[in-house]
Formats: C-alpha cells, sequence, structure tokens
C-alpha cells in the first residue's frame, strides 16, 4: 500500500518538478544558454567515437560525498570506454573549497575537472576559473544520448549565470553540470515523536514547541531539532535560508546600481529572533560546532528527534543497517511561519546544487568533457540514483523510471515532501562574487546571538551585520 | 708600496692550490642555499602585503601599505593578537609545568613501570593535531561523548565546551596540552638524565633536602634544555592552527580566531591574499622577538650551568 501511494506520488512529484521548477526559475536560459538539439542531429548516426582521446589522462578532484563515491566506482568503466586514464582524488568537504580555491588560483591546470556548489562557482566564474560549457554542449564532442533537456530545469538553469553580480541565476553561461540536488526539509525519527506524544510540525511555531519539548527527551545530551551551527556558509544556506526566504526575507536588493543587505529588514530580524530562541531552546547543546555530519550523526543515533537539514542527510541516515535509528525516520517539509501569515504555499528550501565544473586552465578540455558527460549521462545517474543512493537525480528521465521510483519508494514522507518542496525551491541567495565571505560573517553574528549577549537585540546584531555585509559588497558594481 | 704588496698577496694566494681555495664557498654553499630559499618566499610574502594580491582577481597592483593601514585599523585585528598571545602563552606554560613535574617523577622512578610510562607518553605525539582534535571532538560531544558521561557522575550536564565562547579557549588549550606535554617531558627528560652526578653526590653527602637539590642544582643545570623545551613550544603555540580549526573553525562568533586563523579565512576562504600576509608577517614579528629573548636567556642559563657567569 506504501509503495503505491508512494508511486503515486513520485508521478505528482514529476509533474510538479517539470511544470513548478522551470516556473520557479528565475528566468530562461538566455543567449549563452546551450541547446540539446544540435548534438542529437550532429551525431544522428549514434555512433559516437568515446575513443576520440583513447590514451590522455585527465585529473579529477572531488569532495567526497554520496555522488563521488558513486562515480569512483565506476572510474574504470568510465576508462576501458573511453581509454582516458584519470587520477581521480577526494577530500572531506571541511577543507575542500580551501584546497580547491588554491589550485584553480595557481591557473597551473592541475586540475581539470572539479565539485562545485552554484554559490561557488559565482566565485570561480567571476575569477575565470570556470570554463563555459556551451562549448561543448551541442557539438560534436557530445554523445547524442546525453539529452540536455532531460535536466531537470530549476536544477540545469542554478547552474547557469551571466556574471552580474545582483542579477538571479538561470541566464548566461553554463558554469557546471548537476551532479545531485538538495532541498532542505524536516526530518524527524516517528518513534521518538510518538513515544512524547508529538505530532510532526508543519509551522515554524509547531516546531518550536515541538523541539522545546523535547529538549533532553532521553537524558542528558538529547535534544529536539539538530542544525548546523559552524562559522561558514554551511551553516546559513540550508535551514535558516529556507526559512528566512519563507519569511519573506532577501539577502540583498540592488538599489541605485549597489547591492544593499536587507538582513536588518523586520521580516528578517522576526525570522533571527525565532531562530535564535529555537537554536538556544531546542537545538544541540554544542550547536556552534556542528556541521552536518554532526547533525546527521545525532539524528541517526536517536539524541536528536528532528533534523533540518537536506533531504538526503535525513535519508542516508534511514536507509538499512546506516544507522542506530534506521527505518524509524519520516520526512516533513519547511515548517512555515503561520503568525506571520504564511501558509504551506509560501514555503521555500533553499537549493543546493552539487556540481562538476571544468577548469578554465585545463590543458585537456575535450578529455575533461568526455568524462563530465559519461558521469551525468542518463545511463549513469539512472545507475547511481537506483544503487548507490544518488536520490537527488537531476535527471527527469531518472525520476520517471520505474527501478528509480521503486528503490526509493520506502522512505515515509519522502516523496511528498520532496514533491511539493521542489515547486518552489530555488537558489534565495542573490548570486555575488563575495558569497563566502557575506555568510561566513552572517554565521558569525548568529553563533554570537546564540552563545553569548554581545547584542542588545537581535535588530542591533542585524544592524551591524548589514553595514559589514555592504562594506563587503561595496565595490561591486550592478548593472 | 701598496702596490707591491697586494701583488705579492696575489702571487702568494696563487700558490694555494684551487680546491682549498674554493672549499671555504662549498662548505658555506649549502646553507647559502638554503638561506636563500628560505628568503625568497618571506621576501614575496612582503612584496604581496603591498599588493591587492587575490585569487579573484587576474591581476594585482601595488597598493602601498594600505593592507597594513587597513589591519591596523581592524578591532578584528587586535583580538586575533590577543587570542594568539592568550593561547601560547597559557598551553605552552600549562605544557612547561606539566612537563617538567612528570618528566622529574618518571627520572626518579627509574623502575619497569616508567619505562613502560615513557613509551606510553609519546603516542599523543604520534597523532596528527587534526586527528587528535576529531578524537577529543567526540569525546566532549554532549550527546555521545565519554566526558559528558563522567561529568554527569558529578552532576554536571551538557557542559558546552567548545561551543561557548567563555569556554572555548580552555578547550582548545587542553586538547593542546594533551598533544604536547609528552613533547617536553621528552626534552626534560633527556636534560635530567644528562646532569652529572658529582654535584648530588656531594649534596646527599651534606645532607642537602630533596627542595635543596631541586631549586640550587637541578633547577639551574636544566635550565638550558627547559629553554629550548620552551622555544620550541612557544614557537609552534603562538602558530597553532591544526586544533583550533579542527574543533571550530574559530568560533563561536570570532572567540578562536587567532592570527593564523585569521589569515587563513582572508587568504585561502575569502581568497585575498594580499590583506592576510600582513596578519602572518606579524606572527612572524612577535615569534622572532620572543624567540630572540628566549635564546638570549638560554644562552645566559647554559654559562651560568657550566659556572663560567653568576
Amino acid at each position: 500500500m506504501r509503495k503505491v501511494l508512494a508511486l503515486t506520488m513520485v508521478a505528482a512529484m514529476v509533474a510538479g518538478m517539470l511544470t513548478g521548477c522551470s516556473s520557479s526559475a528565475p528566468a530562461p536560459a538566455a543567449d549563452a544558454a546551450p541547446a540539446a538539439a544540435p548534438a542529437a542531429s550532429a551525431e544522428a548516426s549514434g555512433d559516437f567515437d568515446w575513443k576520440r582521446f583513447d590514451g590522455e589522462e585527465i585529473t579529477v578532484l572531488f569532495s567526497e560525498h554520496t555522488y563521488s563515491d558513486a562515480v569512483e566506482e565506476k572510474l574504470n568503466e568510465f576508462t576501458e570506454k573511453t581509454g582516458i586514464k584519470v587520477n581521480y582524488s577526494s577530500m572531506p568537504e571541511g577543507n575542500y573549497f580551501e584546497k580547491l580555491n588554491v589550485e584553480l588560483s595557481s591557473h597551473s591546470g592541475s586540475i581539470d575537472v572539479f565539485m562545485t556548489g552554484a554559490y561557488q562557482s559565482w566565485e570561480y566564474a567571476t575569477a575565470g576559473n570556470l570554463e563555459p560549457l556551451e562549448n561543448f554542449i551541442g557539438t560534436d564532442l557530445t554523445s547524442p544520448d546525453w539529452n540536455y533537456d532531460d535536466f531537470i530545469p530549476g536544477v540545469i538553469d542554478a547552474l547557469k549565470w551571466d556574471l552580474v553580480p545582483g542579477h538571479p541565476v538561470g541566464s548566461g553561461s553554463q558554469w557546471a553540470l548537476p551532479m545531485g540536488w538538495e532541498v532542505n526539509i524536516l526530518t524527524y525519527n516517528k518513534k521518538i515523536l510518538e513515544a512524547n506524544n508529538i505530532e510532526p510540525p508543519k509551522t515554524a511555531e509547531d516546531l518550536l514547541e515541538a523541539s522545546k519539548a523535547l529538549k533532553e527527551f532521553d537524558g542528558s545530551g538529547t535534544y529536539g531539532l539538530a542544525v548546523r551551527g559552524l562559522p561558514d556558509w554551511g551553516t546559513i544556506h540550508p535551514a535558516y535560508m529556507s526559512l528566512y526566504s519563507t519569511w519573506g526575507a532577501k539577502d540583498f536588493e540592488i538599489e541605485d546600481g549597489k547591492l544593499v543587505s536587507k538582513v536588518n529588514s523586520p521580516e528578517a530580524v522576526a525570522m533571527t529572533e525565532y531562530w535564535v530562541d529555537l537554536v538556544k531552546n531546542g537545538g544541540a547543546p554544542q550547536w556552534a560546532t556542528y556541521g552536518w555530519e554532526m547533525c546527521g550523526a545525532d539524528l541517526g543515533a536517536g539524541k536528536a528527534a528532528m533534523m533540518w537539514d537536506a533531504d538526503r542527510g535525513g535519508y542516508t541516515q534511514n536507509t538499512p543497517g546506516s544507522s542506530a535509528e534506521a527505518g524509524n525516520m519520516a520526512f516533513g517539509m519547511v515548517p512555515y511561519p503561520e503568525s506571520a501569515g504564511k501558509t504551506e504555499a509560501d514555503m521555500r528550501s533553499n537549493l543546493w546544487v552539487w556540481s562538476m565544473a571544468m577548469n578554465a586552465d585545463s590543458a585537456k578540455k575535450e578529455a575533461a568533457w568526455y568524462f563530465m558527460q559519461y558521469f551525468t549521462s542518463p545511463e549513469y545517474m539512472l545507475w547511481a540514483g537506483v544503487e548507490k543512493a544518488c536520490t537527488d537525480t537531476p535527471r527527469t528521465s531518472v525520476l520517471e523510471s520505474e527501478e528509480y521510483k521503486n528503490s526509493v519508494a520506502d522512505a515515509e514522507g519522502y516523496y511528498d515532501a520532496f514533491a511539493t518542496v521542489s515547486k518552489t525551491a530555488s537558489i534565495f541567495f542573490t548570486a555575488q562574487p563575495y558569497f563566502t565571505e557575506t555568510t561566513t560573517e552572517w554565521a558569525k553574528t548568529l553563533q554570537d546571538l546564540v552563545t553569548t549577549d554581545k547584542y542588545a537585540s537581535v535588530q542591533d546584531a542585524m544592524d551591524e551585520l548589514k553595514a559589514t555585509m555592504d562594506e563587503l559588497v561595496s565595490d561591486l558594481e550592478v548593472e | 708600496m701598496s702596490a707591491e704588496k697586494t701583488t705579492v698577496e696575489k702571487s702568494e694566494l696563487n700558490k694555494v692550490p684551487f680546491s682549498t681555495r674554493v672549499r671555504p664557498y662549498l662548505i658555506v654553499a649549502p646553507s647559502l642555499i638554503i638561506t636563500i630559499g628560505i628568503m625568497i618566499p618571506f621576501v614575496m610574502a612582503i612584496w604581496y602585503s603591498l599588493t591587492n594580491y587575490s585569487f579573484k582577481l587576474p591581476t594585482h597592483k601595488f597598493i602601498w601599505i594600505d593592507n597594513w593601514v587597513n589591519m591596523l585599523g581592524d578591532p578584528s585585528f587586535w583580538k586575533a593578537v590577543k587570542i594568539s598571545l592568550e593561547y601560547g602563552v597559557i598551553s605552552t606554560a600549562v605544557e612547561m609545568l606539566l612537563g617538567l613535574g612528570v618528566a622529574i617523577l618518571l627520572n626518579n622512578l627509574n623502575n619497569g613501570l616508567s619505562k613502560v610510562l615513557r613509551v606510553l607518553l609519546v603516542f599523543p605525539l604520534m597523532i596528527a593535531p587534526v586527528t587528535a582534535t576529531i578524537v577529543w571532538q567526540l569525546m566532549l560531544n554532549s550527546s555521545v561523548g565519554i566526558v559528558e558521561k563522567l561529568l554527569n557522575i558529578f552532576g554536571v550536564y551538557n557542559f558546552p565546551w567548545a561551543a561557548a565562547p567563555e569556554t572555548a579557549m580552555m578547550t582548545v588549550i587542553m586538547i593542546d596540552v594533551w598533544i604536547n606535554t609528552a613533547f617536553i617531558i621528552l626534552l626534560v627528560l633527556a636534560g635530567l638524565q644528562s646532569l652529572p652526578k658529582s654535584p648530588f653526590e656531594s649534596a646527599k653527602i651534606d645532607g642537602g633536602s630533596a627542595w635543596f637539590n631541586f631549586t640550587n642544582l637541578t633547577l639551574p643545570m636544566l635550565k638550558p634544555s627547559l629553554y629550548i623545551a620552551l622555544l620550541f613550544r612557544l614557537m609552534a603555540a603562538l602558530q597553532e592552527y591544526a586544533v583550533i580549526f579542527a574543533l571550530t573553525k574559530g568560533g563561536p562568533g570570532d572567540a578562536l580566531m587567532s592570527l593564523s586563523l585569521t589569515a587563513y579565512q582572508k587568504g585561502f576562504k575569502f581568497q585575498k591574499f594580499g590583506a592576510a600576509i600582513p596578519f602572518i608577517l606579524v606572527l612572524w614579528l612577535i615569534i622572532n622577538v620572543a624567540a630572540k629573548r628566549i635564546v638570549k636567556l638560554q644562552r645566559n642559563a647554559q654559562k651560568q650551568a657550566a659556572g663560567l657567569e653568576e
């Protein structure tokens, strides 16, 4: 019965994503956007020469993740098919981007292909580190089986940008290709909630009440809600930015040709006041040291009753044998603030897209492109989605396949949440090249608000943060 | 007259075989090459600190001392100096005291147990500081950590450790002490075992107390070794990066943003190397001043221990 229900939901989800995502995407692909059709016509015969770059050698640097694990497992098959040797290395996410910054800035071409996120691509593209992929998509270097139009519009568009600070994503060059994408939703341990007679929270008010009620639900160290708290962008982009946007707040707006921070707007302050209360009274006792790994570990160990983070973070804790509480997870959506007049229709989940990009300084761009198209092909992505738990597939054909539907049918509420939230999910940060600086300052301010009495009020803190953010982006000219 | 002398000297010099003449240069060459190798990045760092060098910009330009002026006018710089000094001085002081105490006890306890302990005590030095910090992070975690369970016995619950600004510095210093005290123990133990026996035997005959022996014999003769240990530990502690980064990334807020972390953040995370380098150069200056002072004290202590100076 559950599977039947899930399959029905999948159908609804796919329909929703195909229409909803594209309608919610900020702008249609503009002049620089690649087209898929020429690829098909150029290689209509289907005799695509995968051995064209036989004997070449490329270097790939990835962040350790489910997506990269899946790629690693298929490297030999790729080499067999293409004759291209891959020097592959991966490292933990904690230091990944810093390492990548050094490699890219040397302009040595030491790395040909690497993993990135949409936010980081704004910085790399501005610095000239990324190769625009329309140079390859739709050319004779692309297999006719590799179908550009099969990518979910909202996801592929998140990786396009015209390099103008403040302009929305979705137009301009294609800077990267999606490996997987994540919406940020509530995961809860249904066993713990049932034992404490708490209904799964739907609104922000429910969530606050439940989190407070679940404080030390099973003794010292147990708590209601796991959310990230380290002083970096990772703390802002998942749950915080999702609720921030649901509340109706913005990070920046364009005024008189300049980006102006709006973090001290009434909506932003009200949301942050709520957030500080939530973390202080319902979060982990050591919240300020929590990244996504610790949040997931606490949820899986039954120490946290709920987690608001990437959907796959909760999903991976629920697969059999993955954690002590595997099988007890269920999925909610984005809790919306009823007190601020919001409804389910206002739910906004900030989007994260793990992607792969090509180094503009690579000396082996064609071979690198072969690697990229192989590991974003429908065939590979179906395998990764079904066999390797890469469930947030960016390809429509995978989402629609029966194999995929069956493989993920047992996660209670997952499809419902994914289908609903993905309709309005998007990147709610303003695209600009100082993303890392501004979000680091933002996260530090949250830490100060939660762990110190440095500020007399949240309004004071956000006023100061606004000034800092304005200063950081002051040299950006917005056309 | 002087021209004649010069001619004679030159002709005498020509009689010295070429291999002998060139030998001093060959001897000094490796150290000269190493010095040049050290100085090139150092001089380049000074140069970059005078530019707007950034990973985000295709080129960079000379901006005089703008980076330095900006840094000195930035309150976070002065806070970073304070945090670096606090971390360096406190962790080194605790490690020196603990290391000295344990080394003396081990030296006196010259049996099988002390031999086993000497081996075990070195273990933390064999672990990468980042790895040690991650292990400590798990141990201190309020949900699953063993330390939390132990504290619960004493009625302490949810101790914040690195998650609160008031206790964050204490936590990172505690981990640093766990990792590095063994280094002091090793150096002091080696120093203790190299002390001459005769002064102690004389003191024993004269009926000197243990305290008398420690303050008048052990400590003065051990001072050179202690200063060496102090020099190495203080230099490393002032530069400390791994423990703080692995545990809190400098948080909560700016609570642990030392000079090293601030420079790292500005340079690698924000990709502004020109602005980051002055922080590192100030750190170098602080370490240089401290090191010179300790080296001077060590030389004096060495002379005193050798009876050359009162």
